[in-house]
Formats: structure tokens, sequence, C-alpha cells
């Protein structure tokens, strides 16, 4: 049994470390500014799976705030690329 | 206790979960690059995103439990959080789409 829960946090690690780099593919080759943004949002949600396996893998607690602090700050870049590109500002005076 | 010793009960469902989780971000991301056009693009990687992430932070949830030996359910913070943020992110990114694809009005001088 534990041979497979092995086996299934190598082959999940693997699987997104290819959703990653299909992700920065579409970030480095996206033919328009939403296509890039919406990679970001792909990217950094991958990014953060990563940590969460590497958690699991070493039994730590402390990649669990890292991997929050990862979800809330890309979400504010986001946002934030979303909103310039829809209105040209960020913050509206 | 680490991960090479864990009960049945937490290993199984919890391995299953992340195999899972694994091809649902990994045939999001696929999609991300094989799709044409920006709008059919939108969808699979808001599928992975969501259903990755749950499946990946249910698996984290049992395996914590089972080394804590008491329920932890912290990871449920960053499950309420991607499932309340992506909706926003996806709603004005897609907004943000339109807009720039409408052609630009014509200077009335």
């Amino acid at each position: 049994m534990n041979a497979f829960f092995a086996f299934a946090v190598s082959f999940a690690t693997l699987c997104l470390g290819a959703a990653l780099v299909l992700a920065s593919y579409r970030l480095f080759a996206g033919p328009s500014a939403q296509d890039r943004v919406l990679a970001f949002d792909t990217f950094y949600i991958n990014g953060m799976l990563i940590l969460l396996m590497q958690a699991i893998r070493s039994g730590s607690s402390s990649y669990f705030d890292m991997a929050l602090l990862i979800a809330l700050f890309g979400f504010l870049g986001t946002f934030a690329l979303a909103r310039f590109l829809l209105r040209q500002e960020i913050i509206e005076p | 206790m680490t991960i090479y010793d864990l009960p049945t009960w937490a290993a199984l469902p919890a391995g299953i979960l992340l195999i899972l989780g694994g091809l649902f971000v990994l045939l999001g991301s696929l999609g991300l690059v094989r799709l044409s056009s920006f709008y059919a693009r939108m969808h699979p990687p808001t599928m992975g995103t969501t259903l990755g992430t749950g499946c990946v932070l249910v698996a984290s949830m049992l395996v914590s439990s089972a080394i804590a030996g008491r329920p932890a359910v912290h990871e449920l913070l960053i499950t309420l959080f991607v499932v309340m943020t992506t909706p926003v992110s996806a709603t004005t990114l897609m907004a943000a789409a339109i807009a720039r694809s409408k052609p630009k009005p014509k200077e009335t001088s």
C-alpha cells in the first residue's frame, strides 16, 4: 500500500511538472496579452500544487503557509493584470 | 510517522486522489496549449485549477490528519480561497478580452 502511495506522489509530481512546462510555453508564446495572463494564472496554481506535493512528501507543515501566500499574491497579480487590460488603469481616481 | 508508514485508510484514497488531481491539472494545461482561440483556451485551466486543487488538497488533508493523529482541516483555507477567487479573475479576464477584441471607435472631431 505504501508503495502505491509513493508511486502516486511521484506520478502527481511528474504530471504537475509537465503542466508547469506547458503553461510556461503558453506564457512565452501566447499571441495576445490576455493569453499570457491566463497562462500566468495556471502557472502559479501549478507551482502552488507542486509545493503542496513537497509538503505531502516531507510531512512538514511549514509548506502550507507558503502555498497560502502564493495563492493570495497570485490572485492579486492576475486580478491587477486583468483589470489593467480592461481599463488601462488599476486604481481608478 | 512519515509518509512511508501511513495507515491504509489514508494511503489508498489519498493516492487515488493524487493521481486524479495530477491528471486533471495536466489535462487543463494541455488544453491551454492545444486549443485554438482564446475563448476556447479559457475553459480547460479553470477545470484543472478547481478540480486539481480540490483533489490535491483533500489528499493533503488526509495525509496530515493521519500524521497528526487528529483531524487537520487547515487545507480547507486554500480550497476556499481558490474556489472564491478563480471565478473573479476569470470573469475580469474575459471582460478584458471582449473589450480588447472590439474594434476601436473612430475619432470624431
